[in-house]
């Protein structure tokens, strides 16, 4: 099984993976920039796909990650993956984005047994989420997400870009301390989490705020 | 691909409206709306961010209704065409998005298209099989929502557009919705305003023209900072104190004379530097656009002054004056059928491009 999967909840990244063992990951780009998706996205899946030879008939599923991230970028991603799974005529999955980084920490000698994956959310908040992580086995989803300040995290080793910027307090973790959700590892578990038969989300947005709008008051009276 | 003829397909999100447009050179085949409006009446004008929501959920919806009535399928498009502004950044971005996307499915070329030119690009659509209309040459376009309010004057469709003057704040339509609030007519103010005016007295009282001072204005030979340009703000803070000394009076409000006379300011001062911007730079044609088209008295008294002035005013079909996705196809047409090169994929929307840019470079 062929899967590009998507991901603009913080960085744009996207990513060929499949689960045949001897190609694994095909091929993935990644920008550091958080705010020019509009324009790094589209080529850079066009490169990838020709880069690796792959066709949209090639491709089985799609996967997006579904946020939480800052509204405009997590669209673009969205928007381009329910575009191309449209013309393509594939299936999309939507994956907590935050995921992404949950599966990184577990495959990495860095993993505790339980902790927090934790990103940037903009005015001075967090986007958070609470993983275990069972023995040899995937991390599993406990609480979350949610957008809340760092000081009122719980108390667990915390890893992501998120917690490196509020390292003050939270218990960041060094190596992981500039991490972003990466369509790469976002692939891998929704291929992971297919394998077994798990069901995933759509391709819905986890926005966690409302739009900013006031309904107007009435207006006052000059009396 | 057919430069002849092109089949193209264009999309529209810079505001409250993701349109899919679907064009044969410039035969209209199908022109699919769906408009978030009803999401921003209890705000009582267009939030951005929920705008930016609602295109994001009905864009591929949108693009399978235009492609099923077009009877047209992505195989046969030549171009794909898309509004990379002027417009709300968000907004744009899903329609860009989406755009690229679509490039990147199906390998066709992408114009990445000047939402305020593609307003004048409607023009050219005739709804008739083998009949290519031109446009005139000395055209002036007059195009005034709830997004922008502009006196254009288009030299040449794919590459010539000049602006001779716009609003320096509010647009006409975005001052219709905060007069309406202020008045209780809820939203949209265009047409609560304009029905509520015909029952009032457009002379009870006499509201500001924005602008129109000799230091705004100057002469034809020495134009003013200001000549052709509009300001409606001032407009909307008078309206609001007239309504308060109603009421510091214990006097009801004469709702019906307000809205009168504010549309009445809005619609003699848009009309008269329209008319006034075509006179001096040998406009003899003039082609309304935008949603406020709808207004029955903009509509009325700037028929009246171009009449006079010598000036033939062409107003398209209403759901073509809003915003929507044919006019993007329509001028992406115009495009290839000039044989410029399309934008590629790798540029970003600009909310405030500029007239000069009606399509952008690759
Ligand atoms: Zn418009």
């Amino acid at each position: 099984m062929l899967i590009l999967a998507i991901d603009t909840s913080a960085v744009a990244s996207a990513a060929l993976v499949s689960d045949d063992a001897l190609e694994g990951v095909v091929a993935g780009f990644s920008t550091e920039d958080t705010r020019s998706h509009a324009e790094v996205l589209a080529p850079g899946i066009e490169q990838m796909l020709a880069e690796a030879g792959v066709s949209g008939a090639d491709i089985d599923a799609l996967v997006v990650g579904v946020g939480p991230g800052p509204f405009t970028g997590l669209r673009s991603g969205i928007a381009t993956a329910r575009t191309l799974a449209f013309v393509w005529g594939k299936p999309l999955y939507g994956l907590m984005s935050l995921d992404a980084v949950a599966l990184e920490v577990a495959e990495s000698t860095a993993a505790a047994p339980e902790f927090l994956v934790v990103t940037d959310a903009r005015r001075k908040e967090v986007y958070w989420a609470r993983y275990s992580l069972p023995e040899g086995q995937l991390p599993v989803l406990e609480d979350g997400p949610h957008v809340s300040f760092a000081a009122d995290l719980p108390d667990l080793p915390a890893y992501g870009a998120g917690a490196g910027l509020y390292a003050d307090a939270l218990k960041a973790d060094a190596e992981f301390a500039a991490e972003q959700p990466d369509a790469l590892y976002l692939g891998q578990f929704a291929l992971a989490r297919l394998a077994a038969g798990d069901e995933l989300l759509d391709s819905t947005p986890l926005y966690l705020r409302e739009s900013d709008a006031q309904v107007p008051g009435p207006r006052k009276r000059a009396l | 691909m057919n430069r002849a003829q092109p089949l193209v397909l264009g999309i529209e999100s810079s505001c409250d409206e993701t349109g899919v447009g679907i064009v044969r050179g410039t035969t209209l085949l199908t022109n699919t709306v769906s408009s978030s409006m009803d999401d921003h009446v209890r705000f009582g004008g267009v939030i951005p961010e929920i705008a930016s929501r609602a295109h994001l959920d009905a864009f591929v919806p949108t693009l399978e209704q235009a492609l099923s009535e077009a009877g047209v399928t992505l195989d046969e498009v030549d171009a794909l065409a898309v509004t990379s502004g002027p417009g709300l950044a968000g907004a744009l971005m899903v329609g860009v998005c989406a755009a690229k996307a679509l490039a990147v499915a199906t390998g066709k070329p992408l114009y990445a298209i000047n939402h305020l030119v593609a307003h004048v690009g409607v023009g050219l659509l005739d709804g008739k099989e083998g009949q290519a209309p031109e446009l005139p040459g000395n055209l002036g376009a007059l195009l005034v929502s709830g997004g922008h309010t502009e006196i254009l004057k288009i030299n040449s469709i794919t590459d010539d557009v000049q602006l001779l003057g716009s609003t320096i704040d509010d647009a006409a339509g975005e001052a219709y919705d905060k007069v309406a609030r202020i008045l209780g007519l809820g939203y949209p103010g265009g047409p609560a305003i304009d029905k509520m005016a015909r029952t009032g007295n457009p002379k009870a009282i006499r509201f500001p023209r924005g602008l129109s001072q000799p230091k705004y204005m100057g002469t034809a030979e020495e134009p003013g900072p200001h000549r052709y340009d509009w300001s409606f703000s001032g407009l909307k803070t008078a309206v609001a104190r007239c309504v308060e000394q109603f009421e510091a009076r214990g006097q009801e409000v004469p709702v019906a004379d307000i809205a009168a006379a504010f549309q009445e300011a809005v619609v003699d001062i848009i009309s008269s530097k329209a008319v006034l911007a075509c006179r001096e730079n040998g406009i003899e044609d003039v082609l309304l656009g935008g949603g406020v088209a709808a207004n029955s008295r903009l509509r009325e008294l700037t028929g009246q002054r171009c009449a006079s002035a010598g000036i033939r005013l062409h107003v398209p079909p209403l759901d073509l004056c809003t915003d929507n996705g044919a006019m993007v196809a329509a001028l992406g047409a115009q495009l290839v059928m000039a044989g410029v090169a399309p934008s590629g994929i790798g540029f970003a929307p600009d909310s405030s491009m500029p007239v000069t840019a009606v399509s952008l470079p690759a």
